[in-house]
């Protein structure tokens, strides 16, 4: 990975020369610089707020691990200004193959329809994401990222949260109104609040290496139940930018770590798969899969996210995707907060969504892990006929699980307007707003993440003209299709959102649906706008 | 719709025996295989979970009521 710095250097923050009574306020301090605490940091700077970002290393984690990022998340660093520089690294990808023994059962794409910016996926090592999402905040004055600097107590105020931070000098001491940790499964951030992280943990170990060589494989994920190269058991591969290919094979739950991770023996297995050992490795991990999270998200001015708050199997794609949405969702309310624009109970809403989702995340995950390393004989049995009837059957290839891939999850939300109006389709309250292609007045091609990103991703009114305008809340932003806005040239669209003409959605700012109508009033509007900001 | 335990063929009879049938000269591993494959054939032709849900909520207490009768016989 040549093209991107890594290594960084610890530099010394004049915070470090306050007394230790006498502590450097800052509104909000982010614990973690992985892919969700940069995201955050960055998603808070935009909005104007000032952020302290700590991580306790001075370089971006080695290996690989997440690679798979979802069309949400590609949508979220858009509006963070740094999609276009993962996508253009990244491989693009949307189909999926799934094969039992030496035959295909099937294969799906996870986004079969046109008109939309992002792709359903890229796959790009995470040091890469983590890399250019550094590089951004370099442009963004507000955010001071210290390397280095190592969270080792943690006080818990009514106004304010201290910290105590070790450096290669010393300790020093923060106040903070709010601190987000973003500090990984192993968070020590979540074992200073006293909280515990229940769930469960598989027996199967899977082996999980990223090796690099030439390919003519195509660009999709390939999944294996039983492969003749690897008998009994499950295999994937998948492919990352610079010919490097993650393979996850599964073992068995008395497989020795040490022994399986050495590379005299993980590279026979490998070169059983390939046909061929004209491979390097790049990478070499074992793992047991746990799918955990904690009760609360939040603990009273510690509210946590990403890995911290919940952590799933990674078949699916689940992990850094929900911790990003974990940003997206968290950002903007702290930031309201932070401004005293809505109340602190605004947060709470963070929690209920995002927990949800991660219950939600884990069930999936959870199904996934338990149909490739079935827990009793007889959940194997019926492992074995599905698919048997997958060969013959469509519901039978539907319900061969070899990893549901991450969606948006939709939110049973206090802060959502239920419909007043009937719907035949369209994103609903809660659900997360869909793209489609429209056209600027000069013609220009464009798409509504983008416009909704231009309007600077706030509460934004959706509408679909019908003469005059709306007369909306004063500061939320429009977008208007059809006459005196954008246009719909291809008709997708008013199709996505079932919108006649005079329908109008209203967006949050991390573009999630807070309410629709069919025929807006201001008022209708005005009492939806003031549910979703948390302030009735 | 909930869950139908009116009879519902013409000829219980005939039912019953085509799936007595169907698991004569099979071992006891082959039989439970067979009834694997047969309970997700029929799973997915009924196409309503809840109507599943019924099922198997009822297939377990008459579970439960056969052991404690066992047990009560003894």
């Amino acid at each position: 990975m040549a093209s991107a710095k890594t290594q960084f250097g610890y530099r010394r923050h004049p915070d470090q020369d306050r007394a230790a009574q006498n502590p450097a306020e800052h509104p909000v301090v982010v614990v973690g610089a992985g892919p969700v605490g940069l995201s955050l940091a960055i998603d808070l700077a935009q909005r104007g707020q000032r952020v302290v970002l700590l991580d306790d290393a001075d370089r971006i984690g080695e290996g690989s691990r997440a690679i798979c990022f979802s069309k949400r998340s590609l949508e979220y660093w858009d509006r963070l200004g740094v999609a276009d520089r993962m996508v253009g690294k990244g491989v693009v990808w949307s189909v999926g193959r799934i094969f039992h023994g030496e035959s295909q059962l099937y294969q799906f794409n996870l986004l079969p329809e046109d008109g939309h910016k992002r792709p359903a996926f890229i796959n790009l090592q995470q040091y890469y994401a983590e890399a250019y999402l550094v590089d951004r905040i370099g442009d963004l004055s507000a955010i001071n990222l210290r390397w280095r600097n190592k969270v080792t107590a943690l006080e818990s105020r009514n106004d304010s949260v201290v910290l105590t931070i070790e450096t290669p000098e010393g300790a020093y001491r923060l106040q903070a109104q709010y601190v987000v940790a973003c500090d990984g499964a192993r968070s020590s951030l979540r074992q200073m609040v006293g909280a515990d992280f229940a769930g469960q943990v598989f027996e199967d170990q899977f082996l999980i290496a990223d090796v690099k060589m030439t390919a003519e494989f195509p660009t999709e994920r390939w999944f294996w139940f039983d492969p003749p190269f690897h008998a009994g058991r499950s295999a994937l591969l998948h492919r990352q930018p610079d010919d490097v290919w993650r393979i996850d094979l599964q073992l068995n739950r008395y497989a020795d770590p040490v022994v399986e991770k050495k590379p005299e023996n993980v590279r026979p297995r490998i070169a059983r798969m390939l046909g061929h050992d004209k491979f390097e490795f790049e990478w070499i991990s074992l793992y047991k899969f746990q799918c955990r999270r904690m009760d609360r998200f939040i603990h009273g001015r510690v509210i946590f996210a990403g890995d911290s708050a919940h952590q799933v199997s990674p078949f699916g794609a689940r992990g850094a995707n929900s911790g990003l949405e974990d940003a997206e969702n968290l950002a903007w309310k702290l930031d309201r907060v932070l401004r005293g624009s809505s109340p602190a109970s605004l947060l709470e809403s963070y929690h209920v969504e995002r927990s949800a989702a991660a219950d939600e995340n884990i069930r999936e995950s959870t199904r996934s892990t338990d149909f490739m390393a079935p827990n009793s004989h007889q959940e194997a049995r019926l492992r074995k006929a599905v698919l048997a009837l997958a060969k013959e059957t469509e519901f039978g290839k539907r319900m061969v699980n070899g990893g549901r891939l991450s969606v948006p999850c939709s939110y049973d939300s206090p802060l959502s307007s239920r419909d007043a109006d009937a719907w035949r389709a369209g994103p609903s309250p809660g659900c997360s707003m869909l793209d489609a292609p429209v056209a600027t007045g000069a013609g220009e091609q464009a798409y509504l993440t983008d416009a909704f990103r231009r309007g600077g991703t706030d509460f934004t009114l959706l509408s679909f003209s019908n003469g005059a305008a709306i007369d909306g809340p004063d500061g939320v932003k429009e977008i208007r299709i059809g006459e005196g806005g954008l246009a719909d040239p291809s008709g997708l669209a008013a199709k996505r959102y079932d919108a006649a003409p005079g329908a109008a959605y209203l967006l949050r700012p991390d573009g999630y649906i807070a309410a629709r109508f069919r025929h807006p009033t201001r008022e209708a509007i005005a009492a939806a706008l003031s549910r979703a900001q948390g302030l009735n | 719709m909930p869950l139908s335990t009116a009879s519902n063929f013409a000829r219980p009879d005939d039912a019953f025996r085509a799936i007595v049938e169907a698991h004569r000269g099979l071992t006891e591993e082959q039989s439970a295989d067979f009834d694997a494959a047969l309970v997700l054939i029929l799973a997915n032709h009924i196409g309503d979970i809840d109507v599943l849900r019924e099922a198997i909520a009822l297939a377990k207490r008459r579970m439960i009521d056969g052991q404690q009768q066992q047990q009560q016989q003894q």
